[in-house]
């Protein structure tokens, strides 16, 4: 069982090579180091996202990076490094928290649809497609416009936001593998046997295609956090004193730069720039040890024995 | 070691089928499809009817296409009935609700030909062979477990406990169709309907895997439906065997008696093409001729008579097996000869559309009735031309006119019933 586990999360691994190995690795490594920066942000940081003083001293407006702040402070007084660190939290919930949506509603309604088949079925690949066509940042925008309004601009209002924009990729996957997977001899084999419509689609068919769903997740999360600190930047989803942003951070930084303060913007574009990064490769890796159709397989290459030279070769050679 | 047929095998049907038809809607390309329209139905079950008595063997065969994995499927409802009636324990499989279908799926089961596909990939033996308990209701898993093991036993994987956590991938072929029996008799069946569940298996555990068959039935008293192509196979596990073709039920009757004395054309053919293990006693072997035809558009009368080497006036010749004659007669000429021919009769296209009588010529009718001459006088033993009833005149070219057909229908001659207008009603 343990062993088993294990196998499965080495598989990555084992099962890659050269140039996919080291881009997974470097991608999970940049990937594992915001975790920890956003799941330990609390002791991490050295002051709150939103504090602007501390031992009641005031910190300096805009001041440069030095000992007290390495990063710098920003025109409303708040530390930067301690902002960046904050945001990766706030990244990195919005993503969990959106991925999860996208699985908890994409993944049932793909295998209702890609199983029942008929008009429902029709209805929802309409739908999914439709939205899937439209610009995702634009829709992006019109969602987290509409639920800002709805839930205020909170965490969960841009995780929906980014849900309604992801959805149609998980259902369409899910969906597909369903089409293909319900005629697999075992479904009709489980319902010579007795099972139900649900318990084919828990037991036999949910198994089988949420495989994909991973590297879909992984592909998507690079993505979101793009699109979150587009929303942010425009001004739209959460506020700075909610919760550090770092979308909206560079927003607030556009003024600066003019008057030669680069800090502020440099240091949450760099984490948005890496983060992404990372989070592009661990997908990429996923998707080539994961995925056959992508997977290159290693092969040996073939030696011929070397011929014996004939008089051919030699007249040719005149 | 067959098992013979019981004399009260046939008091105590177990399964009655009943002028069963199984009919799949073929669905045209995107136009048809827009305007609703359907180009045509593939009659994959037409009008069987058929009795399994308790503890019988019966054996179903055929060619591929023939309609025994749809009957099969049919009873045990995972293919709705287009008409007629499967009686089981007096109540109709054929009308039943979902509900009352997947109950009954208890009482018969199936195992399916190919092992690898039958099994889901992401389950272990274990789950495999307990979810059908689950599905019927067995919550405790240490019930089911004890279960799981009981049954593996019987199908001979042992130890146990060495198969209950692997995957199907870990097992080979035989193994697998091991865990698929185990799983089929784990709800304790009345019925297992086998689809050729040895065909995809190496030869080394065919044998195996149908003695294991044997020992069940005796063990469980079980009743087997068992489909094959493999009238060899038949022979040796079935007390009666019925032999299909597109559709239809051509022959039935216990098995010494198909085989000792085979009445049907098909059957006979059938038996020739069993591989003698013994070269000494091996005899030329005629293959049936042609290709199974269209089962979306069956020949008129018999449908098999396109086929058959003793087929007659009756047995329903049509514009079809014209142009099939003619494109056979053409295969054996040379270039130019062809060239001239197919100039004279024309395009033949039209003579796909089933009809007795077919016209063929446009450059007089003299010329087309001079190459339909040739034609007979080099295969004059062709069945084909015993159909023909008369040749007319008709403008520029002629009219084929053939013998009205007759559809057998299936009668008992002599202990078997058999659907050949070769063998009318004895009584
Ligand atoms: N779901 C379906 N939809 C449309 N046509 C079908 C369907 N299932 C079977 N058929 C058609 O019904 C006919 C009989 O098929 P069936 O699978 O019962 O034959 P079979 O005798 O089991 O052949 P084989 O030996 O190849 O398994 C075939 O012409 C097949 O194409
Ligand atoms: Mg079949």
């Amino acid at each position: 069982m343990m062993r088993g586990l294990l196998g499965g999360l080495a598989k990555p691994f084992t099962q890659t090579a050269g140039l996919a190995r080291w881009m997974l690795v470097a991608g999970l490594v940049l990937t594992a180091a915001f975790v920890v920066m956003a799941v330990f942000a609390p002791w991490v940081a050295p002051y709150g996202f939103a504090q602007s003083a501390a031992d009641g001293a005031r910190f300096p407006k805009a001041g440069p990076p030095g000992a007290d702040h390495w990063f710098g402070t920003d025109r409303l007084f708040f530390d930067v490094l301690s902002r960046t660190i904050w945001g990766a939290r706030t990244a990195l919930e919005v993503v969990v928290l959106s991925i999860l949506f996208c699985v908890a509603i994409g993944v049932p309604l793909g295998l209702i649809s890609g199983y029942h088949g008929g008009w429902l079925d029709r209805i929802l690949v309409l739908v999914m497609d439709a939205v899937f066509a439209f610009p995702s940042f634009l829709l992006a925008i019109v969602f987290s416009f509409l639920l800002t309004n709805l839930l205020g601009g909170s965490v969960i209002a841009v995780a929906l936001s980014l849900t309604a924009i992801y959805i149609p990729q998980y259902f369409r996957v899910v969906r597909n593998t369903t089409v293909s997977a319900k005629e697999a001899t075992y479904v009709e084999a489980a319902r010579a046997m007795g099972a139900s419509d649900g318990v084919i689609m828990r037991r036999y068919l949910f198994g089988n295609v949420v495989q994909s769903v991973p590297v879909l997740g992984t592909l998507n999360a690079a993505d979101a956090i793009l699109t979150l600190a587009g929303l942010g930047f425009l001004g739209l989803g959460i506020q700075s004193t909610d919760a550090a942003e770092w979308g909206h951070d560079l927003n607030r930084a556009l003024a600066d730069a003019g008057s030669g303060i680069w800090w502020t913007g440099l240091f949450p574009g760099l984490a948005i720039v890496l983060l992404v990064t990372g989070l592009t490769l661990v997908g990429e890796g996923l998707n080539e040890t994961l995925n056959p159709t992508l997977r290159r397989r290693r092969l040996l290459p073939v030696v011929m024995p070397a011929r014996a030279e004939t008089t051919i070769t030699g007249e040719e050679q005149q | 070691m067959p098992t013979k047929p019981e004399p009260q095998a046939w008091q105590d049907p177990l399964i009655d089928v009943r002028d069963l038809s199984v009919h799949f809607e073929l669905r045209g390309g995107i136009l048809a499809r827009l305007f609703g329209s359907d180009t045509g139905t593939v009659k994959a079950v037409d009008g069987v009817t058929l009795t399994v008595g308790r503890g019988e063997v019966v054996g179903l065969v055929g060619e591929s296409g023939s309609g025994k994995s749809t009957l099969g499927r049919a009873l045990l409802g995972l293919v709705p009935a287009t008409d007629g009636s499967i009686l089981f324990h007096g109540d109709d499989v054929a009308e039943m609700s979902r509900r009352r279908l997947r109950a009954i799926r208890r009482d018969i089961q199936m195992v399916f030909q190919d092992p690898n596909a039958a099994l889901n990939p992401a389950m272990t033996v274990e789950e495999a062979t307990g979810d059908a308990l689950r599905v019927h209701g067995m919550k405790s898993a240490a019930e089911r477990r004890a279960r799981v093991v009981e049954a593996l036993e019987k199908v001979g994987l042992s130890p146990v406990e060495l198969f209950l956590s692997k995957y199907p991938r870990d097992l080979s072929g035989g193994q697998k169709q091991r865990v698929v029996l185990a799983r089929a008799i784990i709800l304790d069946p009345e019925v297992l309907v086998a689809d050729e569940p040895i065909s995809m298996l190496d030869m080394s555990v065919r044998a195996k895997i149908l003695q294991l068959m044997l020992d069940l039935k005796q063990e469980l008293g079980l009743t087997y439906v068992y489909i094959t192509h493999d009238l060899a196979s038949a022979k040796y596990f079935c007390d009666r065997i019925a032999i299909m073709y597109l559709g239809r039920v051509v022959e039935i009757g216990p098995t010494d008696e198909i085989f000792a004395n085979p009445r049907h054309p098909y059957t006979r053919a059938l038996l020739k093409a069993i591989p003698e293990p013994d070269p000494e006693r091996a005899l030329p072997r005629d293959l049936l001729r042609g290709e199974i035809p269209d089962a979306a558009s069956p020949p008129l009368g018999c449908s098999f008579h396109p086929r058959c080497p003793e087929a007659f006036e009756k047995c329903g010749w049509e514009s079809r097996d014209l142009r099939a004659v003619i494109e056979e007669h053409w295969t054996r000429q040379p270039a130019d000869v062809y060239g001239a021919e197919s100039d004279t009769v024309g395009d033949l296209a039209h003579l796909d559309t089933p009809a007795t009588v077919a016209r063929i010529g446009g450059k007089g009718a003299e010329s087309a009735r001079e190459i339909l001459h040739r034609m007979r006088s080099e295969r004059p033993d062709e069945p084909f031309w015993r159909g023909v009833d008369r040749v007319d005149d008709d403008g520029p070219g002629i009219r084929v006119v053939f013998h009205p057909g007759e559809d057998p229908a299936l009668r008992s001659s002599d202990g078997v019933e058999v659907a050949c207008l070769l063998y009318p009603e004895s009584s």
